[in-house]
């Protein structure tokens, strides 16, 4: 038995055979699987790359979202701030605008308080100087009818000039 | 695994008992004869005793073929002018009525197993092929598809690809085959009954054509500058005008798909060899007394059992070396 010389007919068979299988399997196999052993590859390849720009975009979706809700705030805040002022302005105004017309009104009061006490005063005067003109005729024209009585007043009155 | 080593352990207690019988039956055994027939071709497959497939023998001489199933030339019988030799240099194969040899393209077993290879090749590969186009690329798929799909991405991308580089589709068919082809002929090696069992790639004569097709797609396809770098390397005047380096170069390119040859050839059949040779001490030890024989059962199971996990993986680097190392011969021609 001579295991180192090929049998031709064992050849034969062999060489017939695998041109078959290999012209079989490179026309309607291997190609179909490596194709789509390849396709797959490139699909998954595809779909992380997509999926990682999707995470990107959500990521930086939210951080816009983020910068927009702390713009907002801060005009928010900027906002109320204002608001504060000009109530703070209004109120102070008011009560500026309330104290002068107060102050206004007080001062009309006193005024016209002072002018009418004046005038007051000055009619109780002209009145009290009538009066006391009447009253002196009367003292007078019920004095005087003594003559010694005239001259002593005339004479009391000289003595005060 | 205590069920495992379980089973184990009982396999071998029963083996213990067999070689007393067998040695009962039989003086003794030719072993050597009894491995070369199982390493060689046969007629007919025979799968036990009694239990023999006769395969159809197909003889070929002076234009006229001839036909019969082997069953009808058994035990040295002669049918139509044919019968086996018994001895001289063509014994064991059929020679005609003067002793000489027709062109014998017999369906013999080797060459039936050689069917079966291509058939399970082909239905695999082809069903593979179907459940893609069904199936398309955009779903995962599962099973046998997804296990061959892992077998095919590897040896695209990380033997083939790897190996050859630039332009490597052109031969990613041929090297898919190959290796396929490579590895289930030694995978079905390794089973001993019927679908399996004989010995195909361990027969010079599949190795030589797988070769023959790695030189032809080593050598063919090469470009111009490849055999330029056989007949006119780039070394010094000396080296090459006493053509030196050419004829190292021009005979490294037969040494080659040689050396694929004896590799795959020599591992294979070395394999075979040794799982048959330990299962062989059985029968060896059976004269020498119970006690010996029943010991030797033991570590010749065990071993054997070895050896089959063993040539498994053997089975596997085999058709992995033979792809890788054609393929980086591919690749050298193609770099120059």
């Amino acid at each position: 038995m001579n295991l180192l010389t090929p049998d031709p007919g064992l050849l034969f068979w062999m060489v017939l055979s695998f041109l078959i299988v290999f012209f079989l399997l490179a026309k309607f196999g291997f190609p179909v699987i490596v194709n789509a052993i390849n396709k797959r590859k490139e699909f998954i390849e595809a779909s992380l790359v997509s999926a990682k720009e999707a995470n990107e975009r959500l990521a930086s979706i939210q951080e816009e979202g983020e910068k927009l809700l702390a713009e907002a705030k801060a005009q928010q805040k900027e906002i109320i701030s204002a608001a504060m002022q000009e109530k703070q302005r209004i109120l102070q105004a008011a009560q500026d605008e309330a104290r002068t017309s107060a102050q206004q009104i007080v001062d009309d009061a006193t005024a016209r308080i002072t002018a009418e006490k004046e005038k007051a005063l000055r009619e109780v005067r002209s009145e009290v100087a009538t009066l006391a003109i009447d009253i002196a005729e009367k003292v007078l024209s019920e004095k005087m009818s003594n003559s010694a009585e005239q001259k002593k007043a005339i004479e009391r009155m000289i003595e005060k000039l | 695994m205590k069920k495992i080593l379980y089973i184990f352990f009982l396999t071998l207690l029963t083996c213990v008992s067999l070689p007393v019988r067998a040695a009962e039956k039989e003086g003794g055994v030719n072993v050597s004869e009894l491995i070369f027939e199982h390493l060689g071709d046969s007629y007919e497959w025979h799968i036990a005793k009694g239990c023999v497939i006769p395969l159809p023998c197909i003889l070929i001489e002076k234009g006229g073929v001839t036909t019969f199933m082997s069953n009808q030339i058994e035990h040295g019988q002669e049918c139509k002018g044919y019968h086996i030799a018994a001895e001289g240099q063509y014994a064991g194969k059929i020679v005609n009525a003067q002793g000489e040899r027709p062109f014998d393209i017999s369906i013999t077993k080797n060459v039936l197993e050689l069917f079966i290879v291509c058939a399970i090749l082909l239905s695999v590969f082809l069903g593979l092929a179907h459940w893609y186009k069904k199936h398309g690329y955009k779903k995962a798929p599962g099973g046998f598809v997804g296990a061959m799909e892992v077998v095919v991405g590897f040896v695209e991308n990380d033997v083939i690809k790897s190996s050859i580089g630039h332009g490597y589709q052109k031969f990613l068919n041929y090297l898919l085959t190959v290796f396929f082809f490579i590895l289930t002929c030694n995978l079905l090696g390794l089973i001993p009954i019927f679908p399996g069992g004989a010995n195909l790639t361990g027969n010079i004569a599949v190795p030589l054509t797988l070769a023959v097709s790695a030189f032809i797609a080593i050598n063919f396809f090469a470009p111009k500058g490849y055999y330029k770098s056989i007949f006119w390397p780039d070394v010094p005047l000396f080296l090459k005008a006493f053509p030196l380096m050419p004829t190292i170069e021009f005979v490294g390119v037969f040494t080659k798909p040689f050396s694929l040859t004896i590799r795959l050839f020599a591992n294979i059949l070395a394999g075979h060899v040794v799982i048959l040779s330990l299962s062989s001490l059985v029968f060896i030890t059976a004269q020498a007394g119970a006690g010996i024989n029943s010991s030797m059962t033991v570590v010749g199971v065990a071993f054997s059992i070895f050896m089959n996990c063993l040539e498994l993986l053997v089975a596997f680097i085999q058709a992995y070396v033979f792809t890788m190392l054609t393929a980086t011969f591919i690749g050298i021609a193609h770099s120059e």
